[in-house]
């Protein structure tokens, strides 16, 4: 992107030339952009600033509010609600980890063993997503019952003696436990996990794999070697799209869990449309954003690609 | 050892099926589901086999209502993404301008937003404006957050198209507009039609944004989820069901008219 020095076209055409050096009409791009950018700028960005002034304003709802700059709003949020927000992180990573474990096996079955099945898989990973995920994720409870299959092998197998110890589950319940919520959210992001996994997986040339058994490396080996290492734009965008909105959920932890695993979507949501305590909802959104952007930042810098958008 | 080796063989094709089970359990529990005959308000314990809900779908008061204006907003707001979508794709691809940069950010954030936060902060204009929430609200907010995934979506798809076809158009005197309608729409298109089905998909299917911006709308995943605390009638299923199956059915039928239009082209 970055070698913008108009070279003349090559005589001999190659692969499809990516730059269409076209110059009619300077103004074209901006009509064509003014558009969309404006709603974005109106009502994602616009909001943004707004909410910034909420979470230093005082005031109640009655009497109406003003901004102060009371920044103790912050302060007092963060130290009321810490629990929430490192259950938030807590519960995210778990989910994330384990959509990456459970992710990686389907999309390197879609991309290299599943042959003439290929399509049809593909659509099964898809198709979910038209059934309401509120629906999907209600049938959760149905899965998870007390009385239910999964509960009773687990217990069968003494699992949940095992869990409970641990503090994921509690007694012979899997419903309104850490458990339950960590299942839930892995469930809701694992194609957010499997498409990126796909498309990255999908580009490795076959011969890669040869030229490494040819040079002796076991199946192991060629994974460490050579297939995850390729796949690593994937691993990053696919752990992105799930951390970050599994972070912010507040549904499976409403549905699946309980008072004790309240994440702090939940207390957003509550402070927002029942407390209706706007300066510290925005300040807690605040907190959030800035978080997960931080974390982000971090992450990308740390795994190193850039290629992600 | 056969056994031992075959299980190693097939160990990525074992797992991977394994996490297929995974994510289409709900899927097979919400259709048994959809043939219960629950004895009280909820639907989560296996009573009787009864095909009730599907002769009488709409049985439920309040719930095709909210079906039939999830899907409005849905068709609108997947008209007015694609729309504002694919003209900003456009721009990006086709021409180089000042602040690319920053244009490509804004269309990435809201995408890298967790939606509570997008969702609260969109509450915050609206309460300051003194908006009135419901209908138009929600289709404000369905068009801004689709908006970045149809730009994304046809973005691959003209990144991707070889420019020399619109030249070539060119060199045989077809007009700017004729170039576009006749050589780059339809190449476009399908780029075009992923990123109005993923709009579409998503608007239908949102509640986050949509439980912060509704008032007293009523959507069909609000419907879903007040019925979560109140009691799911069994036809809930019966549209969770339909809907896979819909989906499901649409993609065979374009891939298999995808497949017979490469046969004749061959």
């Amino acid at each position: 992107m970055a070698t913008l020095t108009e070279a003349p076209p090559p005589l001999s055409p190659p692969a499809p030339a990516r730059k269409p050096p076209r110059k009619r009409g300077r103004m074209t791009p901006y009509w064509l952009l003014l558009p969309g950018l404006l709603w974005l700028v109106v009502f994602f960005a616009l909001p943004m600033i707004y909410q910034a002034s909420t979470s230093v304003q005082t005031g109640s709802l009655e009497e109406g509010y003003k901004v102060t700059w009371h920044l103790a709003t912050y302060w007092d949020a963060l130290s009321e609600y810490w629990p929430q927000f490192l259950r938030s992180v807590l519960y995210a990573t778990a989910a994330t980890l384990l959509c990456l474990i459970l992710g990686y096996p389907l999309a390197y079955l879609i991309a290299f063993r599943a042959g003439r099945w290929r399509n049809l898989i593909m659509i099964l990973v898809i198709a979910p997503f038209f059934t309401s995920f509120l629906i999907r994720t209600l049938a959760w409870k149905t899965i998870l019952a007390d009385s239910g299959p999964v509960v009773g092998a687990l217990n069968t197998l003494h699992v949940l003696d095992v869990t409970d110890w641990l503090g994921w589950t509690s007694g012979d319940r899997v419903l309104a436990t850490p458990l339950a919520v960590v299942c839930g959210l892995t469930y809701n992001f694992l194609p957010f996990m499997i498409l990126p996994l796909y498309t990255s997986l999908e580009r490795i040339d076959g011969r890669l794999h040869e030229a490494a058994g040819d040079l002796y490396a076991t199946p192991l080996t060629t994974f460490r070697k050579v297939t995850f290492p390729l796949s690593m734009p994937g691993v990053v965008s696919g752990t992105l799209l799930t951390f970050i909105p599994a972070a912010g959920d507040y549904v499976n932890a409403e549905l699946l869990g309980s008072t004790d695993t309240r994440m702090i979507g939940n207390v957003i949501q509550t402070q927002f449309l029942r407390v209706l305590d706007y300066p510290t909802a925005a300040a807690l959104s605040f907190i959030l954003m800035a978080a997960i952007l931080l974390m982000v930042t971090v992450y990308i810098r740390r795994a190193g690609t850039e290629d992600l958008v | 050892m056969t056994v031992v080796n075959w299980f190693k063989r097939h160990l990525v094709v074992i797992a991977g099926l394994l996490t297929l089970g995974y994510l289409l359990l709900p899927n097979i529990v919400v259709t048994v589901f959809s043939f219960n005959k629950p004895k009280g308000r909820f639907n989560y314990e296996w009573q009787q086999f009864s095909t009730d809900a599907w002769k009488n779908p709409c049985g439920v008061a309040g719930m095709c209502n909210s079906l039939s204006i999830s899907l409005q907003i849905a068709i609108w707001a997947t008209i007015g993404a694609t729309l504002l979508g694919t003209m900003i794709a456009f721009a990006l691809v086709r021409y180089r301008f000042r602040a690319r940069g920053s244009v490509n950010s804004l269309i990435f954030l809201p995408m890298a937003m967790p939606e509570v936060v997008m969702a609260a902060s969109l509450l915050t204009l609206f309460l300051n404006l003194g908006a009135q929430l419901g209908f138009w609200t929600i289709l404000i907010a369905h068009i801004m957050f689709c908006l970045s995934f149809v730009v994304v979506a046809v973005k691959a798809r003209v990144l991707s198209m070889d420019p020399r076809l619109e030249q070539a158009a060119q060199d045989l005197y077809a007009g700017p507009v004729q170039t576009f309608l006749r050589v780059t729409l339809p190449i476009a298109a399908p780029g075009i039609a992923a990123g109005a089905l993923l709009a579409f998909a998503l608007s239908f299917d949102d509640f986050i944004i949509t439980n912060f911006n509704a008032g007293s709308t009523v959507t069909f995943p609000m419907f879903v989820w007040g019925s979560a605390q109140r009691g799911t009638p069994v036809q809930i299923n019966v549209i969770g069901t339909a809907m896979f199956l819909i989906a499901v059915l649409l993609v065979l039928t374009s891939m298999v008219i995808g497949n017979r239009r490469n046969k004749q082209k061959a």
